[in-house]
Parts: structure tokens; sequence; C-alpha cells
């Protein structure tokens, strides 16, 4: 098997001595597995306390501050609780597909969870295209999301799912375009040659202005495309019943919950990767200890979750006409436009090196 | 060029209101608005303006303002309130006088919308602070308002 699987040599040259290689290589995947799962786990209860605790503070309330220290535990609760719950669905619903609706979230999710470099070693699959993969693979948990209103068999679950697969589909088209001015300056798809090229200054240093015009386009497509407020047309509770996860209960409604939480962490990942050089530390200060890369990557991943935390909690919810509006009369022609920008810019050797 | 202008125009009030909740997010440690509730049970001041339950007011006489007008039971919009009278002789001027025997509220059905209050032409009735009213059974929150033995007090009904 020539699976690029970095995440760590020295469990690899272990389990290679111990048993014969195809055995030790799918021992090596399931750990893998349990590693990302654990890490899934925890940073999706990390990011709704998280989440709690901003809100909070931004509408001056106290926020969670009853389970464990502080309201640490309160999420871990809320899953328990979650767990425990009764599995409902409607009489008439096509049982497979709603069934199958929530996997298709989350497994995307946390497929995309493993191009992504975390640090030095510490990326689970080193792929040739791996901007390109993550853009497909979040374009498959529209389908999820579509067959969850479908399966539903429900009008107003079916037209939660058209609204959420549009602007979806629609902001996907400002994600992967963002990327690409990206792209441009890397010349490659792959995400540890993307963090090589940015030993020279981050590419938001690098490609300046266009960058910079990238970034905010990212950051606007990329909350709209976790459904997130400004965004989040598709789970107003009250005011648009909920849309395609209306029907779901328990574990099942928890899965898309969860995995909301974990593409508002790939987005910040790949912002992260593309725009602020990953896991290298600001000014190389860090350079000698690169078992630090973990902490700079999150602390940068933090920084931009908290930005649309701030989104979440400043800006009024647009409507479907004004969420079209803004993608393809004004983020998509200004990308394009950005796109040729960095195009010159790349192409007179405008960038700044260190 | 207003697509332009719009941009940046959008911009800056985003950011101008990015600029608002960050200040709130820099100073909520001090000030946070809401409570800790069962903690602050003893020193807790509730609002005059909040809605607890509905309550007749009786000073020391035991005396209160309700002429049995009967204004705040059609004002209910779920019927809450009623009441019951019946024509007495007043024993100052030995003249027919309509009397209330018991001013029932069902606070079980009431909403707090306060039309009652509104309705009341002498302020007789008014809202209360309270707002620990969970009981088991729901006969519980039947309440007589006026007190036993009560009477209008004196001048009211001119």
């Amino acid at each position: 098997m020539n699976i690029s699987l970095t995440l760590s040599e020295k469990t690899h040259e272990l389990l290679s001595a111990i048993m014969p290689p195809s055995v030790a290589s799918i021992v090596e995947m399931i750990l893998i597995a349990v590693v990302y799962l654990t890490f899934f786990a925890i940073a999706g209860l990390f990011l709704v306390l998280l989440e709690r605790k901003v809100a909070a503070r931004f509408q001056l309330r106290l926020g969670p501050n009853r389970v464990g220290f502080q309201g640490w535990f309160q999420t871990v609760a809320d899953a328990l609780k979650l767990v425990s719950k009764e599995l409902t669905g409607t009489v008439k619903a096509d049982k497979f597909l709603y069934n199958l609706a929530p996997y298709f979230v989350i497994i995307t999710a946390l497929m995309a969870l493993a191009v992504i470099p975390f640090a030095g070693y510490f990326q689970a699959f080193d792929i040739n295209i791996g901007v390109l993969f993550i853009i497909a693979l979040s374009s498959i948990g529209v389908i999820g999301i579509l067959l969850a209103g479908w399966g539903s068999n429900n009008k107003f679950a079916m037209i939660g799912a058209m609204r959420s697969g549009v602007q979806t589909i629609s902001y996907e088209l400002s994600v992967g375009l963002s990327l690409l001015t990206m792209i441009l300056i890397t010349g490659s798809l792959q995400f540890s040659e993307i963090v090589e090229v940015q030993r020279n200054g981050w590419l938001i240093v690098q490609g300046h202005i266009p960058a910079v015009l990238a970034f905010m386009i990212y950051m606007i497509a990329g909350t709209a495309e976790t459904n997130r407020a400004p965004f989040d047309l598709v789970e107003a509770e009250s005011e648009l019943g909920a849309g395609f996860h209306t029907e779901y209960s328990g574990m099942k409604f928890a899965y898309f919950f969860l995995a909301e939480f974990i593409n508002m962490f790939i987005i910040a990942s790949i912002a992260v990767t593309v725009f602020f050089g990953a896991y290298l530390s600001p000014f190389g200060i860090t350079e000698s200890l690169p078992w630090l890369g973990l902490f700079w990557f999150l602390a940068k991943a933090l920084v931009l979750l908290f930005l649309m935390m701030w989104f979440r909690w400043t800006f009024p919810r647009l409507r479907i006409d004004q969420l079209l509006t803004l993608e393809w009369k004004y983020l998509l022609p200004l990308n394009l436009m950005n796109i040729v920008l960095m195009a010159v810019v790349v192409w007179l050797k405008l960038t700044i090196q260190f | 060029m207003s697509y332009f202008s719009d941009i940046y125009n959008g911009v800056k009030t985003l950011l101008t209101g990015m600029g608002v909740t960050g200040k709130y997010f820099l100073n909520s440690g001090k000030g946070a608005i809401t409570q800790q509730y069962p903690e602050n049970r003893d020193t807790l001041q509730m609002f005059e303006r909040f809605r607890g339950e509905v309550v007749m007011h009786h000073d020391e006489n035991n005396e209160h303002s309700c002429t049995g007008c009967q204004k705040c039971e059609l004002a209910c919009p779920n019927g809450s309130i009623e009441i019951i009278w019946d024509r007495g002789l007043d024993p100052e001027t030995g003249k027919k006088k309509k009397m209330i025997d018991k001013h029932i509220y069902h606070f079980g059905m009431c909403t707090q919308c306060g039309l009652c209050v509104n309705a009341c032409p002498s302020n007789a009735i008014e809202w209360a602070q309270n707002f620990e009213n969970s009981v088991y059974d729901r006969t519980q929150l039947t309440r007589v308002l006026n007190k036993p033995g009560s009477k209008v007090k004196a001048g009211i009904e001119e």
C-alpha cells in the first residue's frame, strides 16, 4: 500500500519490526483512525463549549458555568444526553436515505481532516492534490444535506435542504476560487509543499493585496459554507423551522451539529494552512522545536475560529436573495478580478519574500 | 460606480458592528448583565416592571379598592379572572350595592399579558415580583385575591 502515512515515522518502524508489512500498515491505519476520531470528538465538544462561552461574553451573559470547573464539562454532559435520547423518525420517510444522510455529512468532515498538516509529520494523508481533495470533499457534504431533506419526506425539510444546498454550492465557488488565487503563488496543490513555500513568509504577506482580498473572500465564503451566522438560514430554528434536519433526533441530529463545528474547524485549518503558514512559527522563532508546530497550528486556528464566532454574534442573518446576491454579484466577480490581479503580481514577481 | 462604494460602505458598517461587539467582549468580564440566580436569592431585587403574578393590594385595615366592576374579568383574554359577587346592603347608606364575594385568579392559565391591570379603573390589582411559582398540583395556582373579611375602601366608588 502506497499511501503516504506520515503521521509518525517511529510508530511505522516499530510496527514493521514486530509484524509483517501488510499487517503493520493496516494496524497503522487503525491507529490513525482512532487518533483522528478522538481528536474529532474532543474538538467538536470543545468548539461547542467555546462557542457558548464566547457568545456569553459577546452578549454580556454568564454562559455555562455549572457542570465541572467553570462549566468545562457541560458539553460532555450534553453529549451523554444526546446519546441516551431516543431516535425518532417519520413513518413515511425513505428509511435508507434518511439514515444514510448524517453519515455522509460527518464522514466527509472527518475525511477532510486527513489532509490537513497539523505539524511537520502530523498529517495522515499527504496527497499531491490536497486542496482539490478538500474542495471535492466539501461538495459531498451537500449530498448529505440534500439526502436528509429528501429522505425525511417532508416538504419543509425538503425546502430547507434546497435552501441549504443552493447556499453551500454557491459559496463553494468562492472558496475554490479564493484558494486558487493562492495556488498561483505556491504552484502546488499539495499541502506540505504549500507550507514549505511559506518558509519565506506567510502567503498572506507574500501575496499582499490580492492575498488579503482572497483571505477576506475566503472567510466570508467559508462562513457561509459551514452554514453559520450570518448565513445560517439552514438552521434558523424559530424563524424557518430549522430546515433539512427537522426530522432528526438524538445522535443523528448531533451528527449534523457536530459536523458543522468540525467543518468550521476545517475551514479555519485550511485558512491557516493556505494564508498563515500552518505550523510554521511567526518569523521562525521556534524553528528549532518542530514539535511546537501543533501548538502554532492550533493557536492560529483558534484565532480564526474566534473571528468566525465574532461574525456570528455580531451580524444579523441574511435573507436568501441577499445571500445569493452577495455571492453571485459581489464575491464571484471580485474573486475573478482578484485572480487576474494575483496572476499579474506573480508574473511581474511583485510578491514579497524574506 | 455605486457598486464599489456599496462594497466599501458594507465593509465599513460591518467593521463598525464588530467594533461594538468587540468592546462588549473585552468588557464583559466586569459587568455581565445576567445574575447567578439561586446563589443570590437573598440579595435578589426584581424590577418594578417585572410581571410575576396579579395580587390585590390590601391596606392595614384589610381594605382593598376593588369595586367588583368586572372590567378585569372582561379584559382577560383567556378567562383567568372570575369574580363572584352579589348585591348586599350598604351599612352606611342602606342602599343595595354590588359587593365582591371572591376575586378568583387562575394563575395556571394566566399569560401575564397585563390587560387586567391596565383595565382596572381603581388600581385595585397590581403585579407582584415573585417568580418561583412551581407547584406539583395546579389547584394551588387558583388564588382568591381578596382576603377574608376585607371590604372596599371608602371613597373609591364616587
